[in-house]
């Protein structure tokens, strides 16, 4: 942390020993600014798509579909045999049948606001809610094959894991996005250090010259770098927040695409960028400037 | 303070010197002559670190230069003032900011302002202080040259051509400054090629002077 401070305080005379360098310092800014706009926006989505992975692993989970068979007559005795067997089965902490409202609802995009839905065999929808524990899945299906023939139990597995997967995939693609990017950044700033030593070599050899340490050295070339790349970042970092937050929102239960952006803890995200910006500038012009001037006589 | 013990040292397969041997007491006083390209600078460059012996000892304050790490070269040149044959300024800062860039890098730099002051008007240069080194002429740039080489109050000055490219008054008054830093207890070591500078202050200081001829190091002393 001291290292951190002392370099920000600075020593204006020892900062003044190396002439600036406009060319690769512009450059420098310029890589940090559009490295931390790629990355808060990478950001966004990792944390959108863990948002969605966990909302479907968990809230999901929970909750399954009963379908009874489309036969008028025996429909109430149907759901009432289904609810017996439900409110008996240890882990469910909820069974309701769907209304005729909320099914004519479900089936609205498809048929329109118009349809009979009495004059139609529709199967019966039972939603069910597990408690924390969950009940005992292929039991409670074999059960209900028993008492109610042709029922299905669906607990929504067969499209509900490959989504689970695909979002978590993504999270896991966002946050490999994020190092890759701040590997591409050290290479960057690697490189423009090394160009601005060897730009600055006759410098570097008056330094030595008059007795200059090569941390001493080293020191005025990273306190430039860490400070133009935490610039340049800070600058990158409210672009792409701004980015982010120019996206369409939707409710929270809207789904992956409205749901980009930054909520509670997410903000630290954005906010830590700049100073992990500054850090990699730092250690990246460290070793490329004391490597390089072990190198030089 | 500085011993050369049996040093060889060349430039590729070229040996410039071999067997030379040289010691430079507390608060002696040498001149190195010898003809343009008999390796007067590099000797000198081998007293002040920046080249390695290729074969013999050279001693820096009692050690071994072979044996110094980077750090430990950066300290010794603390110890010695060098006046290079070609200055080497940074031309992006002020002659004052160059006087004071060894005290600048030592960490010093805050000591320098009282000193600096002083140490301007003693080599002439109180009213170049605000110019950068190109905007000097060649004999201002080497009373500056000669200013940063004292500023550290080193043990050792080693100067390297430092009249090479000024007029005689003025060669006078920078040797008067040396011959002045050596009355202070300072060892003094001059490169040049310039006899009759030799000559004319020969009366004044209690000078050995050398010769490097053809890969060996001689006493002078009937040509002068
Ligand atoms: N860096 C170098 N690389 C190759 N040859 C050099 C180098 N420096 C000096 N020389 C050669 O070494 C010889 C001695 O040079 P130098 O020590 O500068 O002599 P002096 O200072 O006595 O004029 C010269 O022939 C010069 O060309
Ligand atoms: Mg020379």
């Amino acid at each position: 942390m001291k290292v951190f401070l002392d370099l920000i305080v600075g020593d204006p005379q020892a900062d003044r020993a190396v002439p600036p360098t406009g060319m690769t310092a512009q450059l420098t800014v310029f890589v940090a600014g559009v490295m931390a706009f790629l990355a808060v926006l990478a950001l966004a989505l990792s944390l959108a798509a863990g948002r969605v992975a966990d909302r479907w692993a968990e809230e999901l989970a929970q909750a399954s579909t009963l379908r009874l068979p489309a036969s008028p007559d025996q429909a109430d005795a149907q759901l009432r045999a289904a609810m017996n067997v439900l409110e008996t089965t240890p882990g469910v902490a909820m069974a309701r049948a769907l209304t005729p409202a909320e099914q004519q609802a479900l089936l609205e995009p498809w048929f329109g606001p118009d349809l009979p839905l009495d004059s139609l065999p529709i199967p019966q929808l039972v939603e069910i809610i597990a408690d924390s524990d969950g009940y005992d899945q292929a039991g409670l299906a074999a059960r209900l094959a028993a008492e109610v023939p042709g029922a299905v139990l669906d607990d929504h597995t067969r499209w509900r894991a490959p989504l689970v997967a695909a979002a978590g995939r993504l999270r896991l693609m966002g946050w490999v996005v994020i190092v890759a990017i701040g590997a591409g950044m050290a290479a960057m700033i690697t490189l423009a250090a090394h160009a601005a030593l060897a730009a600055n070599e006759q410098v570097i050899r008056v330094l030595r010259l008059v007795g200059a340490r090569d941390i001493y050295i080293a020191r005025a070339f990273v306190r430039r770098f860490t400070l133009r790349a935490g610039g340049g970042a800070v600058a990158g970092a409210v672009l792409g927040v701004g980015a982010v937050l120019l996206l369409p929102r939707g409710d929270v239960a809207g789904g992956f695409l409205t749901g980009l952006g930054f909520a509670g803890a997410g903000w630290i995200g954005p906010l830590v960028i700049p100073p992990l910006a500054a850090i990699v500038a730092f250690f990246a012009t460290r070793a490329a400037a004391l490597r390089r001037l072990r190198e030089q006589t | 303070m500085i011993e050369l013990d049996n040093v060889s040292y060349g430039y590729g397969d070229h040996t410039l010197f071999s067997q030379l041997s040289l010691v430079l007491a507390p608060g002696s006083f040498h001149f190195l002559t010898g003809p343009s390209g008999a390796g007067k600078t590099t000797l000198l460059r081998l007293c002040y670190a920046d080249l390695r012996a290729a074969t013999g000892q050279v001693r820096l304050f009692g050690q071994d230069a072979a044996e110094l790490d980077r750090d430990g070269v950066a300290m010794t040149r603390r110890r010695i003032g060098v006046v290079h044959q070609d200055c080497q300024f940074l031309d992006h800062l002020s002659i004052s900011e160059n006087i004071a860039l060894p005290l600048t890098v030592a960490g010093r730099g805050a000591e320098a302002t009282g000193d600096l002051e002083e140490l301007l008007h003693w080599v002439g240069l109180g009213a170049q202080a605000a110019q950068r080194p190109p905007e000097l002429s060649g004999g201002e740039r080497q009373r500056a040259a000669l200013a940063r080489a004292v500023i550290m109050s080193p043990e050792v000055i080693i100067a390297d051509e430092p009249t090479g490219n000024v007029d005689w008054e003025m060669s006078q008054r920078l040797l008067t400054l040396l011959v002045e830093l050596n009355r202070m207890g300072k060892t003094v070591l001059i490169a040049t090629h310039d006899m009759m500078m030799i000559r004319s202050l020969k009366s004044d200081v209690n000078a050995r002077v050398l010769r490097l001829k053809d890969g060996a190091l001689m006493q002078a002393g009937a040509e002068l």
